[in-house]
């Protein structure tokens, strides 16, 4: 079972109720999605023994066999390549590995050659897994497409997910089971959960939303689910004390042996949505 | 014109909210939208809309099966796995690189243009406004924010200044909201995760050689943290402009759709004032070098 937790605006909670959703079960799997900006080790702390790169094929021209017919360039479709000086010449940052430039060269001048853009880390069980994108890198997928493919198929696993409802969060969230929503009562933060339903419901995925921050003055939130027919699984209330211990980096059911207890049953709920 | 990006690595740490404050606070200036997948700033800054067009950013490939021989060679050489078994494209997972289109035989995939979004470019009260709306699920965010930017230029009519909202994180969308920009502003705040973020952020902006500044909003939430987000900044060479204390009425205001300054908060708007005053302050010393 697949669990995928995501938000549309930055700053809601992910990684609070993914982090603490993985520390209630005995057996489970987390898994950074955010590979801009992962933040899930902070709160777990776990060891993480195991590094592997993650490279993408980036094509290598050889000058001596290119001779500088731009094919390569036209069929590009990102502005990777020119051609100066008679030769073709790569920018790889704005590569996206797609290979067509390979199928047109006929001087057969260009070749392939991993180029790292990004790690990923892993404990020693594989249970604790993300990935960190390398500085001036754009193209974060391949990075969260190396994470999804060590997803462990016979124990539940948590994917924290990246914010904003672009490329890297279908990626994150594609072959999910379930989605929870996490928003926050402000007009930002219900303007991005609305995003996010959209995202969820064109891709067919079954979702309930989970309100960090609640608050009894704004209940905007709890308005557009019950309009929308969309489910409250769990309300976290706005607390100066879960806000100074998250600021530690450490979660709410760590500190509290009841949001263990209402973690455990959001689960039960989940795995319950999941199998009707 | 000088270009100010306003960015933070992690989400919600208040970007919009300095950013739809400095819009009143600031004379002479443009607004940029550049948080794309999930933009804000429009639902504080109302006006007339002046251009709102279909952006095509991206591509997709279409199969015309009458023409299709199924000879399987697109969904082979397809690195995104985006043509299904039965020789039909998956258009969420299309990337239009057009390496299908390349291979086959029968001449019958081409790509056509998809679009990615809406832009918007809007007169309000408090200068002209670029912004756009990434379509949900679709490709070419980064291309997106680009057009936002360019958008802007039309319209410029001798202002001083172009105040850029960013995104979160570090990749495509952060890059292309930075690129060229005179300056970025981190805005962070006084946790672990917004201080790990922030590394990498300014990491991103020294490496595209931009002057990197630090606000770190919420500040007396937790002073140890605030202590080490000013050593780090002391060693990388980044000026703190600002430090905004923690307020709930900030929130308050917000959920009544108003900024701290409309809301007639005196504490936090001296506050933004200054960091603005700061931030003229520091860029002057950096060019000066």
């Amino acid at each position: 079972m697949k669990i995928a937790v995501l938000s549309g605006k930055g700053g809601t909670g992910k990684t609070t109720v993914a982090a603490s959703l993985f520390s209630c079960l005995d057996r489970c799997q987390y898994i950074d999605c955010d590979v801009e900006e992962p933040n899930g080790a902070i709160f777990l702390k776990p060891d993480l023994p195991v590094s592997c790169p993650v490279n993408v094929p980036t094509p290598r021209i050889d000058p001596a066999k290119c001779n500088g017919c731009g094919s390569c360039r036209s069929v590009c479709r990102f502005n990777a390549i020119t051609v100066i000086k008679g030769r073709a010449l790569l920018f790889p940052e704005l590569c996206h590995h797609c290979g067509a430039c390979l199928i047109v060269c006929e001087s057969e001048a260009i070749s392939e050659k991993d180029r790292e853009i990004g790690i990923i880390e892993t404990n020693s069980s594989g249970t604790f897994m993300h990935g960190r994108l390398h500085i001036g890198e754009p193209v974060s997928i391949p990075v969260i497409r190396a994470l999804k493919r060590r997803l462990q198929e016979d124990i539940p696993v948590v994917l924290d997910c990246p914010p904003g409802a672009s490329c890297a969060v279908v990626r994150s969230i594609e072959g999910c089971d379930y989605c929870l929503l996490v928003a926050e009562p402000t007009p930002f933060g219900l303007h991005d959960l609305n995003i996010a339903v959209q995202l969820v419901r064109k891709m067919g995925i079954p979702f309930a939303v989970v309100v960090n921050k609640a608050s009894d003055t704004d209940r905007s939130v709890q308005k557009f689910c019950r309009q929308n027919g969309i489910e409250i699984v769990l309300e976290i209330p706005f607390s100066k004390e879960i806000a100074q211990e998250y600021s530690r980096g450490i979660l709410p059911v760590v500190a509290n042996p009841e949001w263990k207890k209402k973690f455990m049953e959001l689960y039960t709920h989940v795995e319950r949505g999941i199998q009707t | 014109m000088k270009q100010i990006a306003f960015v933070s690595g992690k989400g919600g740490t208040g970007k919009s909210t300095l950013v739809a404050s400095l819009s009143i606070l600031v004379r002479n200036k443009m607004l940029a939208d550049c948080d794309v997948d999930a933009p804000n700033l429009h639902i504080l800054l109302q006006g007339d809309v002046l251009k709102n067009e279909d952006y095509f950013g991206a591509e997709e490939a279409f199969i015309d099966s009458a023409v299709c021989v199924k000879c399987d060679r697109c969904r082979q050489i397809c690195r995104f796995e985006a043509i299904s078994q039965k020789i039909e494209i998956i258009p969420m997972k299309c990337e239009g690189c057009g390496a299908c289109v390349l291979v086959c035989p029968a001449a019958a995939i081409r790509l056509e243009e998809a679009r990615s979004g809406q832009t918007y470019v809007a007169r309000t009260p408090r200068g002209t406004f670029s912004h756009a709306l990434l379509d949900i699920g679709a490709e070419g965010s980064g291309k997106l924010v680009t057009a936002v930017r360019k958008n802007i230029h039309g319209f410029y009519k001798n202002e001083e200044w172009v105040l850029i909202d960013g995104s979160p994180g570090i990749g495509c969308v952060v890059i292309a909201s930075i690129t060229g920009a005179d300056a970025v502003v981190a805005v962070t705040e006084p946790t672990k995760t917004g201080l790990s973020d922030l590394e990498r952020v300014m990491q991103v902006a020294r490496h595209f050689q931009i002057p990197g500044f630090v606000c770190i909003n919420k500040y007396d939430l937790n002073p140890e943290i605030t202590a080490e987000i000013e050593e780090f900044c002391k060693r990388g060479g980044y000026p703190v402009i600002g430090k905004i204390p923690f307020d709930p009425a900030v929130v308050s205001a917000l959920q009544e759709f108003k900024t701290p300054v409309e809301a007639g908060n005196c504490e936090i708007t001296a506050e933004i004032m200054y960091l603005w005053s700061r931030l003229l302050k520091e860029m002057e010393k950096a060019e000066g070098f």
